[in-house]
């Protein structure tokens, strides 16, 4: 029988299928602990316990999520125009390398309340910038978009491994870092905040990025439902062809959606660099471009979905690093191949429980909607 | 022979030589990688997951090594987890219809995360694998008459410091390009193959099952795969070290782009970029001092030689031929569409 033309209600289709993809992946991730000796239950509640349970936790959680956030929603605009976006990883790289540069040029002499804004359009343009070269070659050469975001990662970390050992390390210093940016281009830390109102709380690198986040999620998702871009962007994902005849220019949408989800990756320096690293180093984007794949694809690229993965891979993250410090068998790495079943099983094997649910839901439909 | 040949070849012998030995050294998984792409591309199924298949391979290969001392046991081993691998991207992309691109990039996430995580827990030094005798590794062979051609000038040379005094599945990586060959463009098979990759209505309209085909696409893609894991892992190094395919499975995959999917083609591309990466090893830390005139004007050159500019070669190069500014790479028609027979 072929159940991919019969419609299920929404719940099924955005609540039970999803949470059936994640349990398959969260099946496996149990046969791997039992394969390597670990027992699922015990390392679950180390895994919470980390991410909640001890005095500074849950700020690390927060502050993974937030750039779990951008990624996700980077590559969640990119997928509505019928893109995949798999360079967010460079993304936000040179997103990094924007902000550093504009930090090491003017931060000695602008005050915080200009450099802080400067800073996260630096670091949003630069991305875009990265991602707008793909875009243009994907809508005018006809290059694939997936070929160049993943040659545009490699070239991304060549050139910054380039300037950080050859041009912005800080002189006599071994490890390839630039200086610390001045205290004016630090976004305020959460624990600092709350000191303000009396509040005590341990020192984590949560800062107030994660609200910026929480704001692009709301204006992701104006963008994409509630704008006139955002439908162009939505048709001519779903089909070029139709969007020719509405009158809507594809490779326009292609270049903007691609600049849009750039930025939103680069975004990602946002937080670690301005939030918590206050310097340039190398890779400290690593894997967040990535697992921005696993997030939106399991949040099935819409920005509520994206924020509820993106605080479970904050968990997975932060709890991760508990769970190697409790049991040695362990490492982060296990967070990865996680990551990896999510994709997996979300993504490629989205509709692999679709027929057996349509099959149930027939069964148990009262016959009077049977033919509505 | 005159003096000035004889300097010559002199020169290319002290200079060219060891780059082209090392050239061979490291493009050896990259050319197996690119042949594997090129059966499962070529069948319409995208592969970005050489790079994952590759890992796993060497990790297996690495781990049986490690355990049973056999290099042919650990071949074997390395072969079935990246065929088993290439089944779950079959099982996704052609059964399931999924997205290709994402299968593969579930590969390559759950193959980096999952080497590590089960290197440890079996053998606890931190996700690599213990270091091996040279009876578990496939080793260096020379190839007959090397002691006689050594007093030939660089022709000589070539055949017994270049060609000769490589490991076993250095010749098979060669040997599978022209394998490669034959079989896609010579046999019944190829043809089915490139047929698919092209039109695959009409392969199912001829009464041939297309997922059938894009499956034994994909096992000899897995079977290539792994072959370039065991040279990783049991070959060139003694030991499976965490992420040690580093990029070289994508890299592969630049090449058969630039081969535009024909086997020569994406071995020339694959001895190119090897070349580079030679180099570029080379070039390590060698600082130059010298200076250029041009158009009159003389330009001091000076430092340390950017070896990361020529590391990113490959991937610029690739980019700039996918733009179509030196030639055209056209991908086989059907790639990445899922085959549905109801239409």
């Amino acid at each position: 029988m072929n159940t991919s033309n019969i419609e299920l209600p929404a719940w099924l289709e955005i609540v039970v299928i999803p949470i059936l993809n994640i349990i398959a992946a969260l099946f496996f991730t149990g046969l791997i602990m039992l394969v390597i000796g670990v027992n699922p239950v015990e390392a679950v509640g180390h895994l919470l316990r980390g991410a909640f349970g001890y005095e500074g936790g849950l700020g690390y959680t927060l502050y993974y999520t937030t750039n779990y956030i951008f990624t996700g929603l980077a590559v969640a605009i990119a997928f509505h125009a019928g893109l995949f976006n798999i360079g967010g990883e460079g993304q936000a790289y040179i997103g990094g390398l924007g902000a550093g540069l504009i930090f090491l040029l003017l931060d000695q002499y602008l005050p915080a309340i200009l450099l802080i804004p400067i800073g996260i359009m630096a670091a949003g343009f630069f991305g875009a910038l990265w991602a707008f070269i793909p875009g243009w070659l994907q809508a005018y050469r006809g290059s694939h978009v997936v070929i160049t975001t993943i040659m545009f990662n490699f070239i991304a970390s060549a050139l910054m491994v380039y300037l950080l050992v050859n041009v912005l390390i800080m002189p006599g210093q071994m490890s390839p870092e630039s200086r610390y940016f001045s205290e004016a281009t630090w976004i305020p830390q959460m624990h600092e905040v709350l000191g303000v109102f009396g509040f005590k709380v341990t020192r984590t690198p949560f800062n107030l990025s994660f609200f910026f986040a929480l704001l692009c999620c709301f204006f992701v998702w104006i963008y994409i439902w509630r704008t006139r871009w955002g439908y162009d962007l939505r048709t001519a994902g779903n089909s070029e062809e139709a969007a020719v005849y509405a009158g809507i220019r594809p490779r326009k949408v292609i270049v903007t959606a691609m600049c849009l989800s750039g930025a939103l990756a680069g975004l990602v320096a946002v937080n670690v660099i301005m939030g918590e690293s206050h310097r340039l180093l190398l890779n400290f984007q690593l894997g967040y471009g990535f697992t921005g794949i696993a997030v939106s694809l399991m949040g099935r690229n819409h920005p509520v979905g994206i924020i509820m993965a993106s605080l479970l891979f904050g968990v997975l993250s932060q709890g991760g690093l508990e769970l190697a410090f409790e049991i040695p068998q362990i490492t982060r790495d296990m967070v990865v191949a996680i990551q990896g079943l999510i994709i997996l099983f979300s993504g490629a094997l989205a509709l692999m429980f679709r027929p057996w649910v349509v099959r149930a839901y027939l069964k148990f439909k009262p016959l009077g909607e049977q033919h509505a | 022979m005159p003096d000035w040949l004889l300097a010559i070849f002199n020169v290319l012998d002290d200079a060219l030589l060891p780059t082209m030995d090392a050239t061979l050294r490291v493009s050896t998984p990259l050319i197996l990688c690119a042949m594997a792409g090129l059966f499962s591309e070529r069948s319409g199924i995208v592969d970005i997951s050489l790079e994952g298949k590759m890992l796993a391979a060497a990790f297996a290969a690495g781990s049986v090594a490690a355990v049973s001392g056999s290099p042919v046991l650990s071949l074997l081993a390395a072969i079935m987890v990246s065929v088993s691998l290439a089944m779950v991207h079959g099982f996704a992309s052609i059964t399931h219809r999924g997205d290709q691109v994402v299968s593969g990039l579930a590969i390559n996430v759950l193959a980096s995360g999952l080497t590590v995580v089960l290197g440890i827990a079996w053998f606890r030094q931190g996700g690599q694998t213990p270091s091996l005798d040279s009876s578990a590794r496939f080793m260096p062979i020379d190839l007959p008459f090397v002691e006689a051609a050594q007093s030939i000038p660089f022709f000589g040379r070539l055949y017994s410091e270049v060609l000769s005094g490589h490991n076993l599945l250095v010749y098979v990586g060669f040997a599978a390009v022209w394998l490669t060959w034959w079989v896609v463009y010579r046999t019944r098979f190829g043809l089915r193959l490139r047929a698919v990759g092209e039109n695959p209505l009409a392969v199912d309209t001829a009464g041939l099952s297309v997922g059938k085909l894009r499956f034994s696409a994909l096992v000899i893609c897995g079977l290539l795969c792994g072959i370039a894991g065991t040279y990783l892992a049991i070959a060139q190094n003694a030991a499976f070290v965490k992420d040690m395919t580093a990029g070289q499975g994508y890299i592969a995959l630049a090449a058969l782009i630039f081969g535009k999917w024909r086997p020569l083609a994406a071995l020339l591309a694959c001895l190119m970029f090897g070349f580079l990466d030679a180099i570029a090893i080379r070039l390590q830390g060698v600082n130059v001092d010298f200076s250029l005139s041009l158009f009159g004007n003389v330009w001091p050159i000076k430092g340390e030689v950017p070896v990361q500019l020529i590391q990113s070669l490959p991937y610029v190069l690739t980019v700039v031929l996918l733009a179509g500014f030196i030639g055209r790479a056209i991908a086989p028609a059907a790639i990445g569409v899922p085959f549905s027979k109801e239409r």
